[in-house]
């Protein structure tokens, strides 16, 4: 009963001081990682992904549609 | 659907104009912060891109049943929009990790199973393209193990432990946060639809520029 009164008193003690710094190479991430490029580049890729495939769908249709032309006036062209 | 395309593009547009407005005004999330809000794009690509398998999946079944062109193009370009979306996610997701989480990927079950959804339509896509003849059967019933996948990467998070948010999260969504999600949700799906139509769209007419290359070599 005494013991675990004094674990639950030692509980409410305050931290004891630091009594040496520690130097580290690394910060901890919450700390060392800014959010905003990431932010902006995560944005900045699905801007871009999505760009890129439009105009990869665009191209593609426009090739199809110049071979039916091509095809086409070939086919009416007299032989 | 030609009809609706351009009042959908118009859409779109508007929703895509206003989107990061709504995104910017929401509240921080109290844990996350900043980052947290790469989530209004990356949630609703990683939605699309289970939609898309799913499409793809069943188009498939209907081709190996039926033998229907329209559902193999339906299902080519399914394939082609889960390949895009989730990349969309597979890029998105560990520039959030990196400061949520501090790293960039861990192989828990969510993250694994997307990453393998997603292989299974860039394997698709590859099949279809270097297959030769028959690779559209053959790249159909990988569609079919790419749907069956699906339900698979939904319930992942509530049944393994996983360091991803668990589903709860979205319905839970307080309501300043709610709005922007499911606003940026409704215009990626009708950016979806939109990109279906036309990719639908360059597939048939593919296919009847090889009809009059056959017709052609005929006569």
């Amino acid at each position: 009963m005494i013991a675990r009164l004094f674990v639950a008193l030692l509980a409410l003690q305050p931290p004891a001081g630091q009594s040496e710094f520690v130097p580290v190479k690394d910060l901890p991430p919450t700390e060392s990682i800014p959010a905003a490029p990431l932010l902006v580049a995560a944005y900045a890729f699905i801007w871009v992904a999505v760009l890129f495939y439009l105009w990869s769908i665009w191209r593609r249709l426009n090739k199809v549609e110049a071979d039916m032309r091509a095809l086409g006036s070939k086919t009416r062209s007299p032989r | 659907m030609r009809k609706l395309f351009g009042p959908l593009v118009v859409v779109a547009a508007v929703m895509f104009a206003y989107a990061p407005v709504m995104i910017a005004q929401a509240p921080f999330e109290s844990t996350m912060g900043l980052v947290q809000k790469i989530f209004y794009f990356h949630a609703p690509s990683g939605m699309i891109m289970l939609l898309s398998a799913f499409v793809c999946g069943v188009a498939s079944a209907i081709y190996l049943w039926r033998r229907n062109p329209a559902a193999d193009h339906i299902a080519m370009a399914a394939a082609e929009l889960t390949a895009l979306f989730g990349l969309i996610v597979i890029v998105t997701g560990p520039l959030w990790a990196r400061k949520a989480w501090g790293i960039w990927w861990d192989w828990d079950p969510r993250l694994t199973m997307s990453f393998v959804g997603w292989l299974i339509s860039v394997s698709y896509l590859f099949v279809r393209k270097y297959g030769g003849p028959g690779s559209d059967k053959l790249g159909a019933a990988l569609a079919v193990f790419g749907a069956a996948n699906v339900p698979f990467v939904y319930v992942s998070v509530n049944v393994w432990r996983t360091l991803h948010p668990k589903t709860s999260v979205v319905p839970k969504l307080p309501p300043l946060l709610r709005g922007p999600f499911w606003f940026s949700f409704f215009a990626i799906l009708v950016l979806y639809l939109l990109l279906l139509a036309a990719r639908v769209h360059l597939e048939r007419q593919r296919a009847t520029l090889d009809e009059l290359y056959l017709a052609e070599e005929e006569s």
